[in-house]
């Protein structure tokens, strides 16, 4: 390994200065975010292990196949697949305007945290879409032998598996705890987006006050960027664990 | 505090910000085309569900496909977009050596997920799991059966 480490020109501390070679601020964000992480991680996990342990659950190629301006089409991933090249994308003009920031250019890191913001909003707009569709979308549902009509909340969906009805197929409730983990950490990664985009504002407006020309450094673009890019990065494991597996 | 953080003795050096804007971009066409292969996954796994002769372990291959280019869309965004593959050793590993909690995370609790259904299944082990269980599109069970 210390081999390798010579090879790739990456060097390990010995000592006499900061470790890390970071800012005080540029360490505690990795951290914060690194808690971060096992918090969603630990959502994620309970999530699989409340999966595994029973014989049914709903089928997310079934649920989310719906698109806006779509009527009844099913599209499954499409909508979702939209959401993450929304989120990707504003990954890139937030990476784009840390690298104007190095280069000390006002206007560049001004139009690329415009840029990030509108990404942000696109995809919180999509979210609250996605939400208000599966929650007022109605679906039969055969319970007790009656049919009902049931959208998708945290204390019931309409995603079970589907039994022959009176000539016809048609679902049965569905797993009680999908509703809660999907609206849960969909709700808790979205809260997050919506952070980041209250983060960005402020940053977008120091930058226009002069506040980081002023300081000499955008070192806070670069902390703000770090937590935008934890979030699109969360994302990549929620997009995996509810709509692809 | 910050105003110093590039003049501060804690700080020896700026690491070497590249230049232009090339990688940057070179990452954004690798983590578009590696989601473009998930969706493609994504529908396969979809088709072979929709299909009449679904097999367990073809999906459950695409599955596992799925979760390694996800990783390395992690990586990626981890390294370039977070710069922390420009960062010194220490502090990459300060951050990567603890995340590697997770993979006994998962292990133990999907493992303990899946204790939960062979219990529920057998009422606790007081009689024998029925071989096979109501699947919502077809039954897998009954297909991998006939393939031994």
């Amino acid at each position: 390994m210390s081999t390798n480490a010579i090879q790739t020109n990456t060097k390990w501390w010995n000592g006499g200065r900061s470790p890390f070679n970071v800012s005080y601020g540029k360490v505690m964000m990795w951290y914060f975010l690194m808690s971060d992480a096992f918090t969603f991680g630990a959502f994620l996990i309970s999530y699989g292990t409340i999966r595994f342990s029973v014989n049914n659950w709903a089928d997310p190629n079934h649920v989310f196949n719906a698109f806006p301006f779509a009527g009844h089409a099913n599209l499954p991933l499409a909508f979702v697949s939209l959401m993450t090249f929304i989120l990707i994308f504003s990954s890139v003009t937030m990476v784009l305007a840390v690298h104007e920031g190095h280069k000390m250019n006002r206007k560049g890191v001004e139009k690329y945290m415009v840029l990030t913001i509108l990404g942000g909003l696109a995809f919180l707009g999509c979210q609250a879409w996605e939400w208000t569709h599966l929650i007022t979308g109605d679906h039969a549902v055969l319970v007790n032998g009656q049919i009902e009509h049931w959208g998708t909340t945290v204390s019931k969906n309409p995603w079970g598996h589907e039994v022959m009805h009176e000539g016809a197929m048609v679902a049965t409730p569905g797993p009680i705890a999908f509703g809660g983990y999907f609206f849960g950490i969909t709700g808790f990664h979205g809260f997050h987006v919506f952070s980041g985009v209250i983060i960005n504002v402020v940053m977008l407006i120091k930058t226009r006050l002069g506040h980081f020309d002023q300081r000499g450094h955008y070192e806070m673009i670069e902390k703000a960027g770090l937590y935008w890019h934890f979030v699109d990065l969360v994302w990549v494991f929620v997009f995996l664990c509810f709509y692809l597996i | 505090m910050s105003e110093h953080a590039v003049s501060s003795p804690e700080i020896t050096f700026s690491p070497e910000h590249a230049s232009g804007t090339k990688k940057i971009w070179k990452t954004f066409w690798i983590l578009s085309i590696i989601t473009i292969a998930e969706l493609g996954i994504g529908l396969a796994i979809y088709n072979i569900h929709k299909g009449p002769d679904p097999s367990a372990a073809l999906v459950l291959f695409f599955k596992g496909m799925v979760c390694i280019l996800t990783l390395a869309k992690a990586y990626y965004i981890v390294s370039i977009f977070m710069h922390l593959g420009d960062e010194i050793r220490n502090m990459i590993m300060t951050i990567v050596v603890p995340l590697l909690l997770f993979v006994w995370f998962i292990t133990a609790f999907l493992w303990d997920g899946n204790a939960w259904k062979n219990l529920r299944n057998t009422d606790g082990g007081s009689r024998t799991a029925p071989t096979e269980q109501v699947q919502q599109h077809a039954p897998a069970a009954v297909d991998n059966h006939e393939k031994k």
